[in-house]
């Protein structure tokens, strides 16, 4: 009798047939593709993109030039120069990131002790050459500024965690 | 007629083939359209890793692990955090331990999805990866909300993880978990009778017992020789020995067997990630020793001692005394291993690293001899060869 069932099922092509009817039945779910770039998939707080260096709400950058990300950074990607300023305080004169050298990792945002350095929601950040990769402190600075209204969100639905 | 002296024909396959996985070179030695000898070529996505490692702190390390078998990274950092906390003494508490098996699983559904869908197109089916491929993007958005990144985690940390899951995150995994089994029936349905499927994959690339035991295979690829060896069960770690589930033997050894023990796998899985979210522990996700692990940042803003904790981890990192240890998971793909030996600095002296796909990449040549061009290709992709790991 299997001996029957299984010659019947190999000429009449029940496997394949089948596995058509599933694919027929697929072909009428509605869609789960998204059209990009004009859907996009949800972001969480915790999304590792482009990197941002904050600003205080009075306008007075958040770095202090403590170098914990430049020196956690397993690809050296982050330089960073200091001096102490006419007031007094302590700031960076130069602060830059390879991008290019960069793996996301996200230990500098994690080392950062105010908040300066983060890395916001934005992947896309596409460039053409290499040199517009290499990110300088006024870059740095502008994508804060930018985004700084979703930064200050995600820090704030992150906080319990961390 | 005179007799002809034929010579063999030799076949360079990839790298840039897009059925050799990744940058896999190898340079066939063919008789007619028979393979006689399957010669692998690896090193081209060489990158140093074990000697990066080396220059590198504890914390440091961390991320090259996901760059070695990239699409199931978090299984990687779990051998390294294991060794390391072996190491150190650290204990993980049990929340820790919790989500790093659920991750180590989640891992495993996003390499087997791959291997499984990209396997079937090799051979001629394509639409399991349409498919499939949804459940890996719900996959990798758990990663993501997790810890940041879709891909390379660098979650796992030595004494547990980042940081603790977000809220509803859980919920919705278990409600996704309730949904994939009927995937993997579709799979199936499409993939395990097929005759194509099978006419491909059957008594193709039979490797025995005795052979499996020779060149080293673990993982899937030895339990389809029968050999029932997982080290979840054998050695369990982060507490796998708590948790009910199946391991898959096979009986044959040959390629069809590889995929099926893969299929089956993924089954098991989600049974570990049910019970995972069941049972989920409260308490701390990291050890609360902050000689290893860093100081939450309320504290940090707070406490001198948790700021100079924060900075010393931070730029000097930890000293993990003087040893050695060989610690292994089972990876989706076989035993990966650490051997990590430590000279009582913050960096370890030495880092070698055992990629499972490594051993497997040898067993290409006994495994397609005989075999026609096609099953070659059938060959590599039921031995989940990713060239991240091997070339490492």
């Amino acid at each position: 009798m299997n001996y029957l069932d299984r010659g019947a099922r190999a000429i009449f092509l029940a496997e394949l047939v089948s596995g058509m009817a599933l694919t027929l039945r697929y072909f009428f779910r509605p869609k789960v593709t998204l059209n990009y770039p004009y859907e996009k998939g949800v972001l969480s707080p915790r999304f590792r993109g482009e990197h941002a260096l904050r600003r205080y709400p009075n306008g007075e950058e958040r770095c202090i030039a403590c170098k914990l990300c430049e020196a956690i950074c397993p690809a050296q990607a982050i330089t960073i120069e200091a001096e102490p300023r006419d007031d007094g305080s302590r700031r960076t004169t130069r602060y830059d990131i390879d991008m290019v050298k960069c793996i996301y990792c996200g230990f500098c945002q994690e080392a950062c002790p105010v908040d300066a350095i983060v890395e916001g929601p934005n992947f896309e950040f596409a460039a053409e050459t290499r040199e517009e990769l290499l990110y300088d402190k006024d870059k740095l600075l502008s994508n804060g500024d930018r985004w700084e209204t979703e930064l200050a969100a995600r820090l704030e639905a992150d906080a319990p965690y961390r | 007629m005179a007799d002809q002296n034929i010579q063999n024909y030799t076949l360079n396959f990839g790298p840039q083939h897009p059925a050799a996985h990744g940058v896999l070179r190898m340079v066939l030695e063919m008789d007619g359209e028979v393979i006689d000898r399957a010669d692998p070529h690896i090193g081209l996505l060489h990158r140093g890793t074990e000697k990066l490692i080396e220059y590198k702190s504890y914390l440091q390390a961390v991320p090259y692990f996901d760059r070695l078998d990239y699409v199931a990274p978090q299984n990687q950092e779990h051998a390294f955090a294991l060794a390391v906390e072996k190491l150190a003494g650290i204990e993980v508490p049990p929340r820790g331990q919790y989500i790093r098996v659920l991750y180590a699983e989640i891992g495993r559904i996003l390499s087997h999805i791959l291997n499984v869908t990209a396997y079937a197109m090799d051979v001629g089916a394509m639409t399991p990866m349409l498919w499939a491929f949804e459940h890996r993007e719900h996959l990798m958005e758990f990663c993501e909300r997790a810890s940041g990144a879709r891909l390379h985690m660098a979650y796992f940390r030595p004494g547990g993880v980042a940081q603790d899951v977000p809220l509803q995150l859980l919920e919705d995994i278990d409600k996704w978990a309730d949904t994939y089994p009927a995937m993997i029936d579709d799979l199936e349905s499409l993939l395990t009778g097929n005759r194509i499927f099978k006419q491909r994959t059957v008594d193709i690339g039979v490797a025995t017992a005795e052979q499996a035991y020779d060149w080293g295979f673990t993982g899937p690829n030895l339990r389809a020789c029968g050999i029932a060896w997982d080290l979840r069960k054998s050695q369990p770690y982060d507490g796998y020995e708590k948790f009910e589930f199946g391991v898959p033997i096979g009986k044959h050894g040959d390629c069809y067997d590889r995929y099926l023990m893969r299929i089956y796998e993924m089954r098991e899985s989600v049974k570990i990630i049910k019970q995972c979210i069941a049972n989920m522990p409260a308490g701390p996700a990291a050890a609360d020793d902050h000689k290893f692990t860093p100081p939450k940042r309320s504290e940090m803003k707070q406490s001198m001692e948790a700021l100079i904790h924060h900075f010393k981890l931070y730029t000097e990192g930890y000293h993990v005394p003087a040893g050695e240890t060989y610690t292994a998971v089972e990876a989706p793909k076989g035993e990966f291993g650490v051997y990590l030996v430590s000279d009582g600095s913050n960096k370890p002296y030495r880092c070698k690293i055992r990629a499972p796909g490594f051993a497997h990449l040898q067993a290409l040549d006994f495994l397609s001899r005989g075999h026609m061009l096609a099953d070659v290709v059938a060959n590599i992709g039921s031995l989940d060869v990713v060239f991240g790991e091997i070339d490492r």
